[in-house]
């Protein structure tokens, strides 16, 4: 299987999902943010970053890139999308995701390990978790408050679509989403990191197993 | 203006000046004496300094590059290098903190870049007046902001460092930034201009502006009123272009397109163009007008001397120009060919063709040096003078414990480094808030650790032992975390090396430097000089800052302090002769900074620190913390507030330490050379087996929810993470009363 990570200028998390790609078992190959192709993946990860310096709004510029328009035909069509941290950004921005993450309500960049509790196991980025599962995962961001409008909230919470759910809510999300997917399950949103888990070497490898759930749930299409 | 005016103004004394005439046998113009005044200034010509730094031993089988190129290079096996250097962004974050913290990260990430290094790790030590003051709390705020702001964006992982508190640093706060990057050991990049005549010189990265147009002159001056107005003397950091200017850097390299890389720093163009001449012995021409300019009207001396961020300079093969400038296009970086290599020595500005500027560029490189008197300076005998039965003993330890705890120079630090991105690039194996940060070389079972130590309080009251004590506290953390120290790189910060306690501090602690790096076997391999740090109010504590660099052969045998399990066994391992005099203790409970500290004993450091490494690496100790600040009571409620694990000391075993002792200064007393460990019951035999011949003591045992040493002190874990779990960017009282 081969799984693609986009790279927009200012992406910087990109080497740690092609890493957390290899250590799963599946090809990564990298798409620059200027070739507008997916050059054949199975799935694609937006990785974490600062893409374009962020300096409008995280993910607002990244949104028009090249390898946008495909990617967007890609998860219209069902294609396996995660989007971690500025990934999860831009895939807001982009609108195959609804809401928007606003700055943390502490009003500072924030870098530590989180609890978070898996809610959903029946998109193709969870399906090796077991539901209600606790997974501690680092969280790096200044912008990861979730918001959507109340009616969007229970949407969400009522579609099944909260994904990931904050024990310790480090950023003043709304009802503590750390994670989302689209109706159609396929495109999920993470503002934790697991790619920085995915290493015994570091720790811990509890983020793997997102990484192997695409390639097990590709396996189980086939 | 007068001609004395001018040159005044730039920042040369009239002797300087004078040397210039002889030199160049004729006035020089604005241009040249900007040259001059850059290129002479204590930052980029180490005037005052570069008799000491002499002293420096700086070989070592690991060494691969020692002092004089962008960074130090050291071997780590199978191939693998690091490369690393520590800065000071002093000045420009004393008047716009965000930005001075933020181009000081940019700027040593560049000197990384230039060996052909990908960097892989960040630290910081900063020092900041107290925090009872409005001025010092914005100062801390916004240089960690600035911090993570360049740091978290570029993603270079920031996993150490450290920060502390201290009137001596009101208004002239110090940011000293270290980088650290690896790189294949054969492909080393030197900014040497060599393979000479024809070579091209290509500008790339981001467009040049008019900010900081003498920065390095402003840099090397005392902060005064004045200051503020030299405002604009400040640079402006881009990271989302740094990170461009990594990836492109690293591209060309891989792609053998260049003969030479250089980071343009202090000084811009010109500084580069002229040190790289200097190395290569060979000329440099720029053609001032060919660089990509961000805003009009900028004169030709503006332009190269402009000290816009995220540039790079490189030497080119005329035929390989075209490729160069094709990839950094890829990476929407500028990029043009502006001067050539010359076989005649100088560096000469051209606008347009007309040559506006020309000076030899081994007269820029070779600063005047200042060779001063050392004496003595009376104050020392002042503050030396200290009598601790002249104190009151506390009555209440747990009080003092709690105390000690809380205060901004003993506390947790996780509301700074929670402000850093310390995982991204999955290479972090043990994170912020230990003794040492540990790093992973991927691929490869190798790794390396690297930490931070300053000295500032005990260079005050003792330089030379303070010089030496910075060393070995680095020695000690790296040896804790199971590494093999290798070299370090360090920041001199210093007052002005013109007044007699300033250049006594300096010459002092440069010797107590020496002595340890010289016994303990880490040469200095890189590093920078900080002089003139004074305000109106006088210097600051004369303050060497060490960034030490260690390697592991398995970087999974590596140890934290935490305690890790119930029923281990708690060791003390070496010295134990605990001083108030320079303590924690005494600045924070009774309010003074006297007393002169016990000089470090280096073969003891050594010696102990290397079988504390030895534990580690055997497998027979995971758990290892250093004790420093706050002594030994202080060290023993960090390991268990860091594995949320009490422990009850042993009363008689203990005894022997106790008598004899004033209760305050066994528990709180300083020394050095001295450490703590704990082992499970079954290994306890195999650790009292590889401490033959060595001082130990068990001391007690690790277990349930109190800490207490019976008689003494008798807390819970939840009382002592209360007081050490502070936010140091809470709005803060002024730290209360001391004991008298």
């Amino acid at each position: 299987m081969r799984i693609g990570v986009t790279v927009f200028p200012g992406s910087n998390c990109d080497r740690d999902a092609l890493h957390a790609i290899e250590r799963a078992g599946a090809t990564p190959v990298e798409l620059w943010h200027a070739d507008p192709e997916l050059k054949g993946v199975d799935a694609v990860v937006v990785p974490g970053g600062f893409s374009y310096g962020d300096y409008l709004r995280p993910g607002a510029i990244a949104r028009f890139s090249k390898v946008m328009g495909p990617l967007e035909e890609f998860a219209k069509g069902g294609g396996p999308v995660l989007g971690v941290c500025n990934g999860f950004q831009v895939l807001l921005e982009a609108h195959l995701l609804p809401g928007a993450l606003l700055r943390n309500t502490g009003m500072r960049f924030v870098s530590r390990r989180v609890r978070t509790r898996i809610e959903k196991t029946d998109t193709p980025w969870t399906t090796l978790f077991d539901g209600g599962e606790e997974l501690t995962l680092p969280v790096a961001h200044n912008e990861g408050n979730y918001y959507a409008d109340e009616g969007t909230i229970r949407t969400l919470e009522e579609e099944g679509q909260v994904v990931l759910r904050y024990l310790d809510n480090p950023n003043g999300s709304a009802n503590d989403i750390a994670g989302i997917c689209n109706e159609a399950r396929n495109v999920v949103g993470l503002m934790p990191h697991p790619e920085r888990v995915s290493d015994p070497a570091l720790g811990s490898e509890e983020g793997l197993r997102v990484f192997k759930s695409v390639l097990a749930a590709a396996g189980a299409r086939v | 203006m007068s001609i004395q005016e001018t040159y005044a103004s730039l920042g040369l004394s009239d002797s300087e000046y004078d040397r210039i005439l002889e030199l160049m046998g004729r006035a020089p113009n604005y241009l040249e004496l900007s040259l001059f005044s850059v290129m002479w200034s204590e930052h980029c010509g180490y005037k005052n300094s570069r008799p000491l730094l002499r002293r420096f031993p700086n070989t070592g089988p690991r060494v691969l590059q020692g002092p004089g190129e962008n960074a130090g290079v050291i071997e780590v096996g199978e191939g693998w290098a690091l490369a690393f250097k520590m800065e000071s962004h002093n000045h420009p974050s004393a008047v716009e903190p965000y930005e001075g913290a933020a181009t000081g990260v940019g700027g040593i990430i560049r000197d990384v870049i230039a060996m052909g290094a990908r960097p892989v790790a960040l630290l910081n030590a900063l020092r900041f007046g107290p925090l009872d003051d409005e001025r010092n709390r914005y100062l801390f705020r916004e240089v960690v902001r600035g911090i993570g702001g360049y740091g978290n964006a570029i993603g270079v992982p920031t996993v150490g460092g450290e920060v502390e508190f201290s009137p001596a640093y009101s208004g002239n706060p110090l940011v000293n930034a270290m980088c650290v990057g690896i790189i294949r050991a054969d492909e080393v990049v030197r900014a040497k201009a060599e393979a000479g005549e024809g070579n091209l010189v290509v500008l790339f990265g981001a467009k040049t502006g008019r900010d900081g147009i003498h920065g390095a002159t402003f840099a090397s001056d005392e902060l005064t009123e004045e200051s503020e107005a030299k405002r604009s003397n400040v640079q402006v950091g881009d990271p989302f272009a740094g990170k461009m200017l990594i990836e492109c850097s690293l591209r060309l390299l891989e792609r053998d397109l260049l003969v030479a890389l250089q980071d343009l720093g202090a000084a811009g163009i010109a500084s580069s163009a002229s040190e790289m001449a200097a190395r290569g012995e060979v000329g440099i021409e720029i053609d001032a007008e060919r660089v990509p300019l961000r805003e009009e009207g900028m004169e030709a001396w503006e332009v190269v001397i402009s000290e816009s961020q995220e540039r790079m300079l490189a030497v080119v093969e005329p035929e390989k120009a075209e490729e160069v400038l094709k990839i950094c296009g890829r990476y929407e970086l500028d990029a043009a060919v502006v001067g050539r290599v010359t076989s005649d020595g100088d560096l000469r500005v051209l606008d347009n063709g007309d040559t506006i500027g020309s000076v030899p560029a081994q007269y820029l490189a070779d600063a005047p040096v200042y060779e001063r008197e050392v004496r003595r300076p009376a104050y020392l005998d002042e503050v030396q003078n200290f009598d601790p039965d002249d104190l009151l003993v506390p009555e209440d330890y747990n009080e003092v414990l709690l105390r000690m705890l809380a205060h901004p120079n003993l506390c947790s630090r996780s509301s700074v480094y929670e402000q850093y991105d310390s995982e991204v690039g999955s290479d972090t194996v043990v994170r912020p808030g230990a003794d040492a940060a540990v790093m992973r070389i991927k691929g490869t079972k190798l790794g390396f650790a690297v930490t931070t130590d300053v000295s500032g309080r005990h260079c005050y009251l003792d330089p030379r032992g303070g010089g030496a004590a910075a060393v070995a506290e680095a020695y000690r953390n790296l040896s804790c975390v199971g590494a093999e120290p290798v070299a370090i790189t360090d920041c001199l910060n210093f007052g002005s090396p013109e007044k007699l306690d300033g250049y006594y501090g300096l010459s002092e602690a440069v010797d107590g430097l020496v002595e340890a790096c010289e016994v303990l076997g880490t040469p200095v391999v890189s590093g920078n000089v900080s002089l003139f740090n004074e305000t109106e109010q006088g210097a600051i504590y004369p303050t060497p800052a060490v960034g030490m660099v260690g390697v592991f052969d398995d970087v999974c045998r590596h140890a934290t302090s935490g305690f890790k399990r119930e029923g281990d066994m708690v060791v003390h391992l070496g010295d134990y002769r605990p001083t108030l005099a320079g303590s924690d203790y005494l600045e924070i409970v009774h309010g003074k900074v006297v007393g002169r500290p016990e000089a470090p004993r280096l073969s003891h450091e050594k010696e102990y620190a290397d079988l504390v490494r030895l534990l580690v690496a055997e497998g027979i100790v995971d758990t290892a913390h250093d004790v420093s600040g706050g002594g030994l009571a202080v060290a023993l409620a960090e390991m268990s507030v860091a594995g949320g694990i009490g422990m009850v000391v042993d009363r008689v075993e203990v005894e022997p330490m106790l008598r004899g002792r004033r209760r305050d200064e066994a528990l709180f007393g300083e020394c050095g050379a001295h450490f703590v460990v704990a082992v499970p019951e079954e290994r306890w035999e195999d650790l009292q087996e590889a401490l033959a011949g060595i001082p130990y003591d068990q001391i007690g045992r690790t277990g349930g929810d109190r800490f207490a040493i019976p008689g003494l002190l008798d807390l819970t874990v939840d009382d002592l993470r209360a007081a050490y779990d502070r936010d140091l960017f809470e709005r803060h009282a002024p730290e209360g009363g001391h004991l008298g």
